[in-house]
């Protein structure tokens, strides 16, 4: 073939192995990892998504401009951000490119001998030299399988290292990097998560329907809904009396998992665990059970309706919508666990347990365009096109009256916010972590080291090498003389 | 009961920052009268350089320096031990309780590495920023004592808060010699040390000594990271949520990831290794004083 020809073909394949080269290079994956950790920031800084969605909706509210900037650039997503996945792919195509061939290197280089012993010891660190014959060559090599030392004997002379740890270490740990990254993956692409409401007394079946919100990894969907159904029994929520700040939660249920049940207590640092899937106490409040009855007596609504909570002691906002009544109604509602009257603010509440509770409302009559399709929230009443009819507030067991029927506040129960969490891959990550703190350890403290002997004419001659100038050979080569000198 | 405990907690870490006051005075008696100045016989004008040291002269002040700076130490742990006693669980749920444990954690580490290395000449600034350290906690941070919040009502919170407690002690000492290293590299290139600071080590020691710090606690911090993963996976059906404290974490741990590599790897020393030591400690500072005091999300707790 002519050179003409093959310019081009090794321009190509070498511009594609210069750029591979360049990659992989310990410099660029230098660049990557400080890019990284640099492009980690603006998410500490900017509300996400994932973790503050409310004030993400506030910022573009009051300042829509300032926000759609930030959106085009998925500022509020950092973490799933194109340019921030762009450098976290690229960090890991080049540690692997760094660590597959380096670990191929080593293992090679583990199953090698030791090399052959320099001619010239004196010229190396800890060089010595000092009487003895053939059984000093002995009594080293007996030093050497005593203290694990991979040896090459050569006729006079013997050639000995130790701490392949160190290297191992290296990998191991940049290899369990990778295992936590498929982890990551494997519970996003497998994973599932979910949250219901459940006010105490209710029953929560696990299937798609049953949850306020849920979604799936992008390889899973409902049919992973593993069939259990919890029952929730009971809620306590203790508080402290003096900073009123929560002392501890504590959730009752009754199980049916598998056809057998079961009682079970759930707490916040304790959930429970179907198999991959484990359920957590996230957040509480109250519910009061209402009867709405129409003018003529019929009970047009009953039931708990779950109001949510606006301050630490529970000052709760909803909203209680009938639209079975003739005209529709909607209570505009907020609810007091212990009630406390303010000249200024209406009722607060001043403490977070039940011990004067309150439910106050404004009434409203109209269509609640509940059958217009378009979603709204629960907890609130767009009241703009409905007409006032009245002002009340109920205690439980009282039962307020207006033209349009009346409502009675039955009693008032806790609810309690389930988060329902199936991460297949989070074995997968736990194990990669602990490997790589092991990983970490051994090629932090690891030290690997060189040690030749040589029985010559004149005596016995030893030195050594520490690699990376790792301290303590000195005293390790004095234990080793002392040991061929039969000291010891 | 519980009051008298936290009484208890108060004055000892009152006495404690008298103490390291005494320290701090004794150090800096010792460096300064360290000096000796020059026979009027031999002295050439001006000639700063016939000054030497004699560290026989202030032996008892240096002595006594380093011996409230351990009975300092016992203090501060008498109370934050007396706090959690009152507190009924690990005195680690607000900042002030992070500042005390943090100061302490600090001490430790100096007291470790001083029976090592002779680090003497860092006693100075040890004292003076444990005294800051402390002083901040009571004006401006001090709660008081309360019980937990129930996400933290977990063994998680001794094993999580201890590792990183400790990892900020020894990177923030690290981040000082750093700094030392920075300061007399920049007096050496104009000229000889002054006298006072003959006592510093080398630059070379200075430079070994704050990678070998960073290095020896580098695995606590990870493992501290992980500790709060696991734990935030049974507390908030999570074990990484970019919550701005865990965003944080992981900044300075990549930080000192590219600390680590930058020297072993590609072989960085001295001003520029440095410098990148400093970056790295600042980020764990930042994620400390601005997420607990500024910042939103599921680490802050309890007003600080």
């Amino acid at each position: 073939m002519s050179k003409e020809i093959e310019v081009p073909e090794l321009g190509f394949l070498a511009l594609i192995r210069y750029a591979w080269r360049q990659l992989t290079s310990m410099r660029t994956a230098l660049i990557l990892l400080m890019l990284m950790g640099i492009a980690a920031i603006p998410g500490s800084l900017i509300p996400q998504r994932i973790t503050n969605q409310i004030a993400v909706r506030e910022l573009f509210t009051t300042n829509p401009d300032l926000a759609k900037w930030y959106d085009r650039f998925s500022l509020f997503d950092v973490y799933g951000s194109p340019w921030f996945s762009a450098i976290y792919i690229l960090l890991f195509i080049s540690l692997i490119g760094c660590v597959l061939p380096r670990s191929v290197e080593h293992y090679k280089a583990m199953r090698a001998q030791p090399p052959v012993t320099p001619k010239n010891l004196s010229r190396l660190e800890h060089h010595q030299e000092f009487a003895g014959g053939v059984e000093s060559l002995d009594r080293a090599a007996l030093w050497f399988k005593k203290n694990r030392f991979r040896v090459r004997i050569e006729g006079n002379s013997i050639s000995a290292e130790k701490g392949f740890v160190r290297e191992t270490g290296n990998l191991l740990f940049h290899l369990s990097l990778i295992l936590i990254l498929v982890g990551v993956s494997f519970g996003s692409l497998f994973g599932m998560r979910g949250e219901a409401i459940v006010n105490v007394g209710e029953r929560f079946v696990n299937v798609a329907t049953s949850y306020d919100s849920v979604s799936f990894g992008k390889l899973t969907g409902e049919k992973s809904l593993p069939t259990f159904e919890i029952k929730l029994d009971k809620f306590l929520g203790e508080y402290d009396p003096v900073t009123n700040a929560p002392k501890d939660y504590t959730a009752w249920v009754t199980i049916t998992d598998n056809g057998s049940t079961y009682k079970k207590v759930i707490k916040v640092n304790k959930p429970l665990t179907f198999g991959s899937t484990r359920v957590y106490l996230q957040a509480n409040g109250y519910s009061p059970v209402v009867t709405v009855r129409d003018a003529e007596g019929n009970v047009a609504l009953q039931g708990p309706i779950p109001f949510l909570p606006q301050d630490g002691n529970l000052r709760s906002i909803g909203s209680i919508k009938v639209p079975d009544a003739q005209p529709q109604i909607g209570f505009v509602s907020s609810f007091v666990p212990t009630n406390a009257r303010t000249s200024d603010q209406g009722a607060v509440s001043i403490f977070p347990e039940l011990l004067d509770p309150k439910l106050l409302f404004s009434i409203w009559k109209g269509d609640l365009g509940l059958d217009s399709g378009s979603p709204q929230s629960v907890y609130r009443i767009d009241t703009s096109k409905l007409e006032k009819v009245g002002l009340g507030s109920v205690k439980p067991g009282e039962t307020f009256t207006y033209p349009e029927g009346s409502i009675t506040l039955e009693t008032v129960v806790p609810w309690v916010n389930l988060q329902f969490v199936d991460d297949p891959g989070k074995s997968y990550a736990l194990i990669g972590a602990i490997l790589a703190i092991l990983g970490l350890l051994s090629s932090l403290y690891g030290r690997r080291r060189r040690i030749w002997v040589r029985t010559t004419s004149a005596g016995v001659e030893v030195a050594g090498l520490a690699k990376n100038s790792a301290p303590g050979l000195d005293v390790e080569i004095e234990n080793f003389v002392s040991a061929i000198k039969g000291e010891k | 009961m519980q009051t008298t405990w936290a009484y208890i907690s108060n004055y000892c870490v009152y006495s404690a920052m008298t103490i390291f006051t005494i320290s701090f005075i004794a150090h800096a008696f010792e460096t300064a009268f360290a000096v000796r100045a020059p026979e009027a016989a031999d002295s050439t004008e001006g000639n700063l350089l016939l000054k030497t040291l004699d560290y026989k002269r202030t032996e008892k002040s240096a002595r006594i320096a380093t011996a409230m700076m351990i009975l300092g130490f016992i203090l501060l742990l008498a109370g934050i031990v007396a706090r959690g006693i009152s507190n009924g669980h690990v005195p680690w749920g607000n900042m002030y309780e992070f500042s005390i444990t943090g100061a302490l954690a600090f001490t430790g580490a100096y007291l470790a590495a001083l029976r090592k290395y002779d680090l003497r000449w860092l006693g100075l600034f040890v004292s003076l920023s444990v005294l800051l350290t402390l002083g901040t906690a009571i004006t401006l941070l001090y709660r008081n004592s309360a019980p937990l919040v129930p996400a933290l009502k977990s063994t998680w919170l001794v094993i999580h808060v201890l590792a990183a407690i400790i990892s900020g002690g020894v990177f923030l000492l690290a981040n000082v010699v750093a700094a030392a290293y920075l300061y007399l590299d920049r007096l050496e290139s104009r000229g000889p040390r002054p006298v006072w600071l003959q006592r510093v080590p080398s630059l070379d020691v200075l430079d070994q000594l704050s990678y070998r710090l960073v290095a020896f606690v580098f695995p606590l911090w990870t493992f501290a990271v992980i500790a709060g993963a696991i734990w935030a996976e049974s507390a908030w059906g999570r074990y990484w949520g970019w919550d701005p404290k865990e965003t944080w974490a992981f900044i300075t741990w990549v930080a000192y990831a590219a600390y680590l590599h930058a020297r072993v790897t590609v072989g960085w020393r001295g001003r520029r290794a440095a410098w990148l030591c400093i970056f790295a400690g600042s980020t764990f500072l930042f994620n400390y004083v601005y997420v607990n005091v500024w910042g939103s999300g599921k680490h802050t707790y309890s007003g600080l």
